[in-house]
């Protein structure tokens, strides 16, 4: 009997351990998909059959970050030979690099890639910087109407982007904050920093009230104990709290669709758009794609721990 | 204050060093006070919030009580409740909300099927645990928009490997209304079935083990196990990841506009179309705020069931 029972409990393991491999490599076949799509020649990129094995290539990122045109005769042996590698896969296709000069001149990429850098990095340091001192604040002190003032803040990170624009659109104009960089961080900082206060609170409900008072008694201020007791202890979920909230401003997409269109605008709406413009070459919107996305893939394998807490507001802490 | 390295040979001036940082102390009273730090702490964020979600918020409200084009040079015209009752009565606000319930249904069901089926899946040992967990939490991460992007070209009619794949020949996707929803719902489905299945596995792992060694003893079915024991304990933390799950679904903008906008009009692309395509900003506000009515009611919901699981 007992015998019979483990043959059969082993049987049911390997077969959970085999969906479990079938179940990840679905979930994981989109993305693997993009990413190779992004070192594919062109024509291989939308063959039919697909293509699995091909030799890869880096030329879809090189047309990534650079402005091109359709060759109208083939260049010199001499011009091509003293091409460098780069150059030379772009002739290969047909095509020649624009260059002023001797420059070669950049696609929008890098400064879109650019533009969502600053507008993330800066609102991510906003938005954590005043939920981590809110957050305590409403861990130590007593507030009146503390559950009331927590849903109002909470209830300004469920608002749809879309409901929130109208009004902020009207009034970035008569500010002239649309398509600034400002602006975006403005409504990001607003966004997120709901978000912060949430999760900080927990994080910091976490540290003992003991380990300050220790301080207060010997003679701390009360700033002192902040910044020297608590802001250490803190650390590992201020930076949890700081990378969400960088992913979350990376990802948005409606508020840089409606205030940005040039000078401001991110990656989100950017790659899209790429589309719209003659025929779509997915290789190198799949480069773009990939290196838009990677840094996100490596901040979710940093935060693994601290993913549950995230998505639940710093509720459910596990 | 760093701690000051004291020569051990040396107690009783430490003595007096701690008496002179203790009338130091006095420094505290002149510090803030209790209550200034209080105010200090949170009234920026407070002030942040309310200058820019209510105040505009307030401002929009204004507006839908008015006929009013941005696009036009004309001074915005008090018109009453005259913006809700055209918006209530027109049917293509109602076919919005009823392709955005559909949408909801489909796509939030399925993640709970498949989320909570991956939880139950993945709740047992087995080699790679944590790495293969973060994997699957990868969609979810990912830029919606970005996201929908490459679907389409995955559900590409012609050489997409999807209808590859699945030996379906030249499938339209995301040509007719009934196959884009549910090829948008699907898309969503693979981003957010992860977070279901996140929440499903906290709440699974924190069924006591006694409890099924219990039921094992009285030799109960798995059926009967799983709806008694595993289904009743899971269920406040599937509760929350529903509710959330069925406000960002009822918001969904991102996904179905890059995909397939003429297709799957949500209310929230309705409300983009009517604000910055048609520039009719009145009538837009007012349904904004319908639309934020719903959400609102939602959130209150949610938090209640968050607080509810906090405090467990």
């Amino acid at each position: 009997m007992a015998a019979v029972s483990s043959r059969n409990q082993r049987f049911g393991r390997l077969v959970a351990i085999l969906a479990i491999i079938a179940v990840t490599l679905v979930f994981l076949s989109p993305i693997y998909w993009i990413a190779s799509t992004a070192f594919k020649p062109r024509n291989v990129a939308t063959s039919v059959p697909p293509t699995v094995l091909f030799q890869p290539e880096v030329t879809p990122f090189v047309k990534l970050f650079t402005k091109r045109v359709q060759l109208k005769q083939p260049p010199t042996p001499e011009v091509y030979a003293a091409a460098p590698w780069w150059e030379k896969a772009i002739y290969d296709g047909g095509e020649r690099i624009l260059k002023v000069g001797n420059d070669v001149q950049l696609s929008q990429y890098p400064n879109r890639f650019l533009n969502s850098l600053i507008v993330s990095v800066v609102s991510t340091i906003l938005a954590v910087g005043m939920g981590t001192i809110t957050a305590y604040g409403f861990s130590r002190f007593r507030i009146k109407g503390e559950a009331d003032l927590l849903f109002f803040i909470l209830s300004t990170r469920m608002l749809p982007p879309v409901v929130v624009a109208i009004p902020m659109f009207l009034m970035y104009r008569s500010f002239d904050l649309t398509d600034t960089h400002l602006g975006l961080i403005i409504l990001y900082t607003a966004f997120n920093l709901s978000f912060s206060v949430w999760l900080m609170k927990g994080f910091i409900d976490e540290i003992p009230k003991e380990y300050e008072e220790a301080a207060l008694v010997d003679g701390y201020t009360r700033m002192q104990a902040f910044f020297k007791i608590v802001l250490p202890e803190a650390a590992t979920g201020i930076a949890a709290t700081a990378v969400f909230c960088f992913i979350t401003a990376w990802n948005e997409y409606a508020f840089a669709l409606i205030m940005t269109n040039r000078r401001a605008q991110t990656a989100p709406p950017f790659i899209p758009s790429q589309i719209g413009s003659g025929l779509p070459e997915w290789t190198v919107i799949a480069a773009g794609t990939v290196l838009f996305l990677l840094p996100v893939a490596i901040f979710t394998f940093l935060l693994r721990n601290h993913l549950l807490r995230g998505v639940t507001f710093g509720a459910i802490r596990k | 204050m760093p701690p000051v390295p004291i020569d051990q040979s040396d107690r009783g001036n430490v003595v007096a060093v701690l008496a002179t940082l203790d009338s130091g102390s006095r420094a505290a009273a002149h510090g803030w006070s209790d209550l200034t730090i209080r105010n200090a702490f949170i009234i920026p964020t407070i002030a942040f919030l309310i200058i820019f979600n209510i105040f505009p918020l307030i401002y929009s409200l204004g507006f839908s009580f008015t006929e009013y084009q941005v696009s036009l040079n004309k001074p915005a015209q008090f018109i009453g409740l005259q913006n809700y009752a055209d918006l209530l009565s027109d049917p293509a606000i109602w076919r919005s909300f009823t392709t955005t319930a559909q949408y909801v249904i489909v796509s939030v069901g399925g993640q709970m099927i498949v989320g909570f089926g991956l939880a139950l899946l993945l709740n047992r040992p087995f080699p790679f645990k944590g790495l293969v967990t973060t994997l699957l939490m990868l969609p979810m991460m990912l830029s919606p928009a970005v996201v929908g992007l490459f679907w389409k070209l995955l559900y590409d009619p012609s050489w997409g490997p999807i209808n590859y794949a699945l030996g379906i020949g030249k499938f339209e996707w995301l040509s007719n209304r009934v196959n884009s929803l549910f090829a948008v719902a699907i898309t969503d489905i693979w981003m957010w079935s992860p977070f279901v299945m996140l929440l499903s596995l906290a709440g699974l792992s924190a069924i006591p083990k006694h409890l099924y060694e219990a039921a094992a003893i009285d030799r109960a079915s798995w059926w009967y196990t799983f709806t008694r024991i595993t289904l009743p304990l899971v269920s406040p933390l599937l509760l929350i990841a529903l509710i959330f799950r069925t406000m960002e679904a009822f918001k969904a903008f991102d996904l179905p506009f890059i995909m397939s906008t003429a297709s799957v009009e949500t209310i929230a692309i309705k409300l983009y179309q009517m604000a910055f395509q048609g520039w009719d900003t009145g009538r837009a506000s007012a349904l904004a705020y319908i639309v934020l009515i719903v959400v609102l009611c939602i959130t209150n919901i949610y938090v209640k069931y968050l607080n509810r699981v906090k405090e467990r």
